[in-house]
């Protein structure tokens, strides 16, 4: 290869091919994510690092630990091909289940759940990872189902969602089954399943937040205590609406905000108040906006896109991030009941981090331009199979 | 094959590709569409929890709830600053002490503890305890700043709904010596009156001692001389001014009758008025001092002129008649020394209306005195002033002014002719008036004529009495008759004496004034001012020269002359055979 075509459009080596045909737009949003992340995680967390008796940069390093493979994992899941991608996601899956079994057994309990695995002096989640890897097989599955006639994908996918579901609420981590379902229930929504099965999947689902209400107290608690606020005590909501107004227009400026103080969890499912508070509404505002923009970007390279597969897959992925980024934002705005979740990529969250690492790499994967790529071969796009 | 939902959806799309593709787009438009309108909520609420509710609108709010609870809890917390005089003298003080309230829901017997405070404090019966101790609310005063032994036998009737707040209470261990200077406050501590009431912000502030010009050995004096009077001369009341002319600190000022700020249970309105400062009158013949300083300051060669003095003067429906009619032409010198009303007229038709107003109105004689004491009157002069008002103006009828006001006005034109504010609080470190830092109103020579025709006045005029051997007392008498509802009321008098020592350089000016003085034998029935104001003066002078160690004229060397009224106790002992040698 001369000088000349090295990193040119021509050059067809496997970094400079995937420079060419990523989505730079959605890369630069991501980076961004990150930064946010990095800043508000820096200052957040200190005060919880200091308050559970850990050094006081203990939450940023690991940050930061997790941040480096997160990232490598992002670029490297983005430069390799669907086939390969729904082929580590089995594995990944496999892998994760397999984990998700051990827990019961090794596992570490954190207020009264068994989520964790302990390894080389870091908690990991099994499940977060499992959770984007579900999304591209049972998008695969349900791909194949369109491509052979007697392949009954959509029924494999649907076992693997229960398994998974099974093992979730064993933990039990009923916030992550939520996000996982309403996951599916978008790929299934994608792949053209009917509106009247899709109302009966709501009015399921409902039945299931109805038995969820009734079932388990802290259910309950939390909807009674915001549907009537004086009922009981919101000291969270109440603390993270405090620190929204404290904000004002320009906010209090990085590490001045007062408000941590008080979250418990002000570096991981409180962390968007800790920015309302000292970044102010302009840079919030900001943030919300990035994440629809990743989410609309995405969704626009999937109306471009003819192949099946990247429309489940991406679109289950896009919305599982974009839930949880709404479930954490309107959590703090009180604008639902507040439900412990990570927002990507600025929460503290160390396999989380892995997770959307991984999710986010595998959109901008199935999201590059193949047709460009197609008509500079001279040759018809590869099929999927 | 099953049939299931999803192996028909499966039948479906696998019919027809591009259907499935086309579906899937719609779907991903709606999924974006569900997206984007979460989104768009979660902007709105942003902006609703961060701007609209946000702390930029409502600072105000907040800070005024944080300011009232502040001020409500203020009066307890602070102790209320002294005043002291100028030698240090405690005038006003607070003294901690301990309040006594109910908390009636804890009241464990009423009718018991009830009957043993009524027993203690016998103001109140046993059916108004009684009455306050089974009210509905937490609080309810029942005492307010017990004495000790007081405290000590409430603790003993042991019922636990009674319990002590401590606070200030206000006292003024002079008593009556100076209540119209130093003021008094309300029940919760708001400056009602004098000082307390001018400097309240201040006084309110922690740990502020409002150090006053005054000097209560000085004002002691002034009050008991005027007292005496007022006592000899079965007279309605009296004021007096003792003031330092170089500088304006006033270190006497009486007014009587008067009261003990301690004990302001039953006071009528005339103890309270201030008629040093608040009171306004006619004070006659002493605005003679003005009528012929301008005189001078008019015409360069005033002592050679004369004024026909034969006969009552007649302008217009008035006839201005003398007192004592010399019933000859006089000098200008004449006309002062005997206080010549027609003289004085004819004086104040030479000096003419614009001439003798300009003239009042440089002293300060035509517009409210600029002093620190809220109780301060506008002098009342002629609305419109037509020429008649001169003639009589110049001999002090229909002006009239404040004590205050009057001893401010005198100051410049014995003083050197710098003007001088009555001041109460002493200022740290600066002293005199200079001529850098005054302004000048009165001629310097024309001052010094001045200041020996005042002198002339008692030593060959109509203030004899007022003389005190070695300190060269000058001044002038006024004896004034009080308008009545009918025109001048001939018997009831304001007989007073403006007066200033030495002479040869003056430093203090007294004034003393007599309301209604009623003659007695050893006055053969007079109660003019020769015989009422001017003795007066002339033992406050006295008294003042041994408390403050001046030395007679001659005998005076300048440092313990500045000193004097700073030094107090040093320079008694220093001043004792001097005074012995005055006398």
């Amino acid at each position: 290869m001369n000088v000349a075509q090295f990193f040119s459009r021509t050059d067809k080596s496997v970094i400079s091919n995937w420079f060419w045909t990523v989505d730079k737009g959605a890369l630069v949003s991501i980076f961004a994510l990150i930064v946010y992340g990095l800043i508000l995680v820096a200052t957040a967390s200190p005060s919880v690092a200091l308050r559970i008796g850990v050094t006081e940069n203990h939450f940023l390093i690991r940050h930061i630990v997790f941040l480096i493979p997160a990232l490598i994992m992002m670029i490297g899941v983005s430069m390799i091909s669907p086939r390969n991608l729904w082929r580590l996601a089995t594995v990944i899956y496999i892998g994760g289940i397999l984990a998700m079994l051990l827990i019961p057994f090794v596992g570490m309990e954190i207020k009264g759940a068994k989520r964790w695995l302990h390894l080389l002096g870091l908690g990991l989640q099994p499940s977060e990872i499992v959770k984007p890897a579900f999304a591209i097989v049972a998008a695969w599955l349900m791909a194949m189902q369109k491509e052979r006639e007697n392949f009954t994908g959509d029924l494999y996918a649907a076992g693997l969602y229960a398994v998974f579901v099974a093992l979730l609420l064993l933990q039990p981590d009923f916030g992550m089954t939520m996000v996982v379902t309403c996951m599916f229930a978008t790929q299934i929504f994608l792949a053209g399943l009917r509106f009247r099965y899709l109302a009966i999947m709501f009015l399921a689902g409902l039945c299931l937040l109805m038995s969820a209400y009734y079932g388990f107290d802290h259910v309950q608690s939390r909807i009674d205590r915001f549907m009537n606020p004086a009922a009981g005590d919101n000291f969270q909501v109440n603390k993270s609406l405090e620190s929204f107004q404290n904000g004002g227009i320009l906010g209090t400026g990085p590490g001045q905000g007062s408000v941590k103080m008080y979250l418990p969890d002000a570096h991981a499912d409180f962390i968007f108040s800790v920015a309302g508070e000292e970044l102010g509404f302009i840079f919030t505002f900001l943030l919300a906006g990035l994440f629809l923009f990743i989410l609309l970007r995405g969704f626009n390279h999937l109306m471009d896109t003819e192949d099946i597969f990247t429309i489940i897959a991406c679109g289950g992925l896009l919305a599982m991030i974009g839930l949880q980024a709404l479930v954490h934002i309107c959590s703090s705005l009180n604008l639902i009941p507040t439900k412990g979740m990570t927002l990507p990529f600025i929460s503290y969250g160390g396999t989380s981090l892995l997770s959307v690492g991984f999710a986010f790499g595998a959109v901008l994967s199935l999201t590059r331009h193949k047709k460009r790529s197609g008509i500079v071969k001279g040759k018809t796009r590869k099929r999927i199979r | 094959m099953k049939r299931t939902p999803f192996s028909k959806l499966s039948f479906t799309m696998t019919g027809n590709r591009g259907a499935a593709l086309e579906m899937a787009r719609s779907r991903i438009v709606l999924l974006a569409l569900v997206f984007i309108v979460a989104y768009t909520i979660v902007g709105i609420r942003l902006f609703d929890v961060m701007i609209l509710q946000g702390r930029f609108w409502q600072d105000v709010e907040d800070t005024r709830a944080v300011e009232a609870a502040v001020q409500t809890k203020a009066p307890e917390a602070v102790r209320r600053g002294d005043i002291v005089d100028r030698n240090g003298a405690i005038l006003a003080t607070s003294l901690k002490t301990a309040s006594l309230f109910a908390d009636p829901a804890l009241i464990v017997d009423a009718q018991e503890t009830a009957k043993a405070l009524a027993a203690l404090f016998p103001e109140n019966t046993y059916e108004n305890y009684l009455e306050k101790l089974q009210k509905k609310g937490r609080f309810v005063w029942l005492k307010r700043n017990l004495v000790p032994e007081e405290q000590h036998a409430v603790m003993l009737i042991g019922d636990p709904g009674l319990a002590f707040q401590e606070e200030y209470k206000r006292t003024y261990p002079q008593g009556q010596l100076a209540p119209h200077i130093v003021g008094y406050v309300s029940r919760d501590e708001m400056g009602q009156a004098g000082l307390e009431r001018a400097f309240n912000g201040l006084l309110e502030t922690e740990e502020t001692v409002l150090k006053t010009t005054l000097d209560i050995r000085l004002q002691h004096a002034l009050r008991q001389e005027i007292a005496n009077t007022i006592d000899i001369f079965s007279a309605k009341g009296g004021a007096g001014v003792i003031m330092n002319i170089n500088n304006g600190d006033v270190l006497a000022l009486v007014s009587l009758p008067d009261f003990d700020p301690n004990k302001r249970e039953k006071l009528d309105g005339d103890q309270i008025f201030n008629r040093a400062t608040l009171g306004v009158y006619e004070l006659g013949s002493v605005f003679k001092i003005f009528s012929t300083a301008a005189l001078l300051e008019k015409f360069p060669d005033a002592l050679s002129m004369t004024f026909d003095a034969r006969e009552p003067l007649k302008r217009g429906r008035f006839t201005i008649s003398d007192y004592h009619p010399e019933k000859r032409v006089l000098t200008v010198p004449e006309v002062f020394m005997v206080s010549s009303n027609i003289g004085t007229a004819l004086m104040g038709e030479e000096i003419g209306t614009e001439g003798l107003k300009a003239f009042y109105k440089k002293l300060g004689l035509l517009s409210k005195p600029d002093i620190s004491l809220r109780e301060v009157g506008a002098p009342l002069y002629p609305r419109p002033w037509r020429d008649i008002n001169t003639l009589t103006a110049s001999y002090g009828h229909g002006v009239a002014v404040s004590p205050i006001q009057l001893v401010a006005a005198v100051a410049p034109i014995v003083n050197g002719g710098l003007q001088v504010t009555p001041r109460f609080l002493k200022p740290e470190g600066e002293e005199e008036v200079t001529k850098t830092t005054a302004m000048r109103v009165y001629d310097e020579q024309n001052g010094e004529i001045m200041r020996s025709l005042m002198r002339l006045v008692v030593t060959e005029g109509t203030a004899k009495k007022a003389d005190v051997p070695g300190y060269e007392v000058g001044g002038k008498t006024g004896t004034a008759e009080k308008p009545g509802a009918k025109g001048y009321d001939r018997k009831r008098l304001i007989s007073s004496f403006m007066g200033a020592f030495p002479m040869s350089a003056p430093k203090y000016a007294v004034f003393v004034a007599i309301d209604e003085p009623q003659g007695t034998k050893e006055s053969y029935g007079y109660a003019t001012a020769g015989w009422t104001a001017a003795p007066t003066v002339a033992r406050v002078v006295e008294r003042m020269v041994s408390i403050l160690g001046i030395p007679p004229v001659g005998v005076a060397t300048a440092e313990t002359q500045e000193d004097a009224e700073d030094m107090g106790a040093k320079t008694q002992l220093i001043a004792q055979p001097v005074k012995g040698q005055a006398l």
